[in-house]
């Protein structure tokens, strides 16, 4: 009996495939494979012309299944399975085979690459043979969206959102949202003040009717897929009745212990009952369990008795929401190098050696020092030093440029010489300006008094024994001489870094995570902020180190990504799902504890599993393990990886 | 019992021998990182050549010695790393079987070197490229499989057993 009829497409990618793999050998040889009909070259078969190859042949020659060999299945799958369509075939009777980026990309001889590219084509055209057409099933979708982390990026994406008319749930695992943005003092390269630019928007966040804010909360658990993620959050309880605080600070006036405060970084404190800081939404105070009194001691309760509204709940237990989203941003933030860690910047050792953040919050007004950059014995520096890539562009930490550390650098060396006399020693490996209207503040910053840009890492920060003073060591690499500068402050502007927790919340979303540790996108360039788990999206510094602009820009790109889900009302489900045949189904039930989903049961009534297509996702776990082989794996069954794997094997 | 580099297969191996090295590996994590070892150029041996599965959960025991009797030399399963896997627990299921099924590989006289199980994220193309790297080279210079026949000559013990059974292999 004669096999369906098979199109062979093979596309050069420019140079990408057909620079190291011969186009003509591997057209020809697919051309003698059995049940190959018609088998063709082309420069870029995803381009329109390219696809009208295959659109003609399906309708011409009648093709039963189609082969592209080209770029990985992840890239053009779907480009391919539509041009089918759209010329009558069923789009799963489409099969790749990936000669780019598993084969032209990674071979170094080009005669090796050829004889690859031919067992990947061999082996697809042997599984395109035993394709069966499947129909996309679809499932409505839940139009609310759920947004983890409430920095810039997510309180953006959760605005755009909301604007647009969709319904989202803002979880924030602090007090206030605001994230680190909310700590930084002016940002370059216009000098506007962080707080004057995101506080109008943390307002907005806390006002809109479609936005339900939940700080001092975290998502426990995901469970379910795009358009049905089913979500439970821990509201941790705050100890304070919301709805009747008023937010006017008396208990945090009066409560009597003082702790460092996490937002001003260890230079200042807060109460046991706090606000993190004055702007802070919603502006109601959490109490510290950890520290307060009365937890500790079951006394006090002064903020009880002074609460004008009686607003205090000591007895508030934790709230756990589970609610159903379409659609998933995790925007967390990132967490900023400990440079600690490297004894050579002198940092935890040194008084006066501070980071980036520290530094912020110095000389923010509504800081420690109401905006006084001080030494810590409350003087003014006579010079400062501010390093650059701190645990950045260095292999023995990260190995990434954190990108914003050059313009941070430049804007700290501007706010010194606005608020002190000090001298700036500015050490920089290379000047990275590569936002807009960047090189210009720069060029401005370089044009100010008293601030002398060194090309040279800070290598070493000292004490000199005798005036006590600060010595960072230095080679500058421009005059060829090594330097000991003496300062009162060094500022260390140290590396963005994943947050420590980036594992476990990518293990709760389904997300990966880089080699850098942050988290996954889809695709660097194309789907910077899709992910490999549908309807999962990330943004902003969770994926790779930001400046404000990018990162807005991200958390806007996500919101569009959630609204395509939510905005379309129903989204397609594989229907590359299991199934049991009857017939050879022994009833030994091996196959139910197997399926993570719980989509395999038993008909008593017929003495045979049977699988719940709308649960199964078509792992084919339970495919592989059935002893009498009943249970088939749709487009993965046996015969066909049987098929493939002669495919490959036979080149 | 194995003959790494012993004269007999390098014999066997002849001129131009280039062994053959099946790879499946789980769409979401593994196949990911093999597209970025290719998105970042960087090069292995061409000998391995990847077969796509949903997860590596999917990957029964047959489809390895499928590939054996194919005249595949070596066998990699890539999955994604435990706790990372997009169906929850398909990689746990995949290391419960490999661990049976390597007593089994060993009785078939088929040396431990040949089936790697490996947990490559969709961020480690150089982990990918180094499996495969490694994964090659053993295999080298363990030499070729070798026919059903010539594989139970070299397990001795099962050599007996298999002439005495008769016509299973």
């Amino acid at each position: 009996m004669p096999g369906p009829k098979i199109g062979v497409y093979v596309c050069h990618c420019g140079s990408n495939i057909a620079g190291k793999v011969d186009m003509d050998a591997l057209r020809e040889f697919a051309a003698e494979l059995p049940d190959v009909v018609v088998s063709r070259d082309y420069k870029y078969m995803c381009s329109d012309p390219g696809q009208d190859l295959i659109k003609a042949d399906i309708k011409e020659k009648g093709l039963e299944r189609v082969v592209v060999a080209s770029c990985s299945p992840r890239m053009h799958e779907p480009t391919f399975k539509r041009a089918c369509q759209d010329a009558g075939l069923n789009p799963y009777l489409m099969e790749m085979a990936n000669i780019r980026e598993q084969c032209s990309w990674v071979t170094e001889d080009g005669e090796a690459a050829t004889q690859k590219a031919k067992a990947l084509v061999h082996s697809a055209v042997n599984k395109a043979r035993h394709l069966e057409p499947l129909e996309d099933k679809t499932v409505p979708v839940d139009p609310k969206t759920l947004i983890v982390g409430g920095g810039i990026a997510g309180i953006e994406a959760a605005l755009k959102i909301a604007e647009a008319g969709k319904e989202v749930y803002l979880v924030e695992r602090e007090p206030s949202i605001g994230g680190n943005m909310a700590k930084l003092d002016k940002t370059f390269p216009t000098l506007d003040c962080a707080a004057c630019i995101l506080t109008p928007k943390m307002v907005s966040v806390a006002q809109h009717p479609n936005i339900t804010l939940l700080t001092y909360s975290e998502v426990e658990k995901v469970e379910g897929y795009i358009g049905n993620f089913e979500v439970t959050i821990r509201k941790r309880a705050r100890s304070i009745d919301e709805k009747l605080c008023n937010g006017c600070g008396t208990c945090q006036e009066k409560c009597p212990i003082k702790v460092p405060n996490e937002f001003e970084e260890g230079l200042g404190m807060r109460k046991a009952i706090y606000t993190p800081f004055p702007q802070a939404v919603p502006n109601k105070p959490v109490i510290d369990r950890e520290n307060c009194t009365y937890y500790k001691t079951g006394k006090c309760k002064i903020c009880e008795r002074v609460c004008p509204p009686k607003a205090i709940r000591f007895d508030q237990e934790d709230e756990i929401i589970t609610e159903k989203f379409g659609a998933i941003i995790v925007a967390t933030g990132y967490q900023l190098f400990d440079p600690s860690v490297g004894p050579q910047w002198g940092y935890g050792r040194y008084d006066n050696v501070i980071h980036g953040l520290q530094f912020e919050r110095l000389s923010n007004a509504s800081g420690p020092t109401g905006g006084k950059i001080l030494l810590k014995d409350g003087s003014e520096p006579e010079a400062v030093a501010i390093l650059h890539c701190v645990g950045s562009r260095d292999t023995n930490y990260a190995e990434y440029c954190s990108r914003i550390c050059c313009m941070t650098s430049v804007k700290f060396a501007h706010l010194v010489r606005e608020k002190t006399n000090a001298k700036v020693y500015d050490l920089y490996m290379d000047m990275r300006t590569f936002g807009k209207q960047y090189e210009e503040f720069y060029n401005r910053v370089v044009a100010e008094r008293d601030i002398y840009f060194i090309r040279g890492k800070g290598a070493e920060v000292m004490q000199d024994p005798e005036t006590g003073k600060l010595l960072v060591r230095v080679e500058d690499t421009l005059l060829g001489v090594f330097r000991e500068i003496p300062v009162d402050m060094v500022i260390l502007n140290a590396a963005i870094c994943p947050r420590p927790d980036a594992q476990e919340v990518a293990q709760k979303f389904g997300i990966q995570r880089s080699a850098d540790g942050f988290f996954l996108e889809y695709h660097l360039k194309l789907e910077p902020m899709k992910t490999a788990n549908d309807g999962v999206f990330i943004a902003g510094t969770c994926q790779s180190p930001k400046d404000i602009p990018d990162t807005v820009g991200q958390g806007a790109g996500a919101a569009a990504e959630a609204l395509k889900v939510v905005f379309a009302g129903q989204v397609t489900v594989t229907p590359t799902t299991a199934e049991v045949r009857d017939t050879l189904c022994s009833g030994c039930r091996i196959c139910i504890p197997l399926c993570p989903y719980n989509a395999i049961t038993f008909d008593e009534a017929k003495g045979v599993a049977q699988v719940n297509e709308a649960l199964c996702k078509g792992c084919g776990t339970c495919a592989a393990s059935c002893p009498s082989g009943a249970l088939r794996a749709k487009h993965f069954d046996n015969r066909q990886l049987y098929a493939q794997i002669e495919g490959v094997c036979a080149e | 019992m194995t003959q790494a580099g012993s004269p007999k297969s390098q014999a066997a191996a002849g001129e131009g021998w280039e062994p053959k090295v099946v790879a499946f590996l789980c769409n979401w994590c593994s196949y990911t990182g093999a597209d970025l070892a290719g998105i970042s150029r960087l090069k292995y041996p061409a000998n391995l050549r990847i077969i796509r599965v949903m997860c590596s959960g999917r990957v029964s025991p047959a489809f390895v010695l499928k590939a054996f009797h194919e005249g595949a030399d070596g066998v990699l399963v890539g999955g994604c790393h435990p706790g990372d896997c997009h169906y929850l627990e398909g990689n746990y299921k995949t290391l419960k079987r490999k661990l049976v099924f390597e007593r089994l590989l060993e009785q078939f006289g088929i040396e431990p070197g040949r089936f790697r199980l490996e947990w490559i994220s969709g961020g480690e193309g150089d982990k990918f490229a180094r499996v495969a790297e490694e994964l090659v080279k053993t295999v080298r210079e363990l030499g070729p499989l070798g026919s059903t026949a010539e594989r139970l000559g070299r397990a001795d013990g099962l050599a007996l057993r298999a002439e005495g059974g008769g016509g299973n292999a």
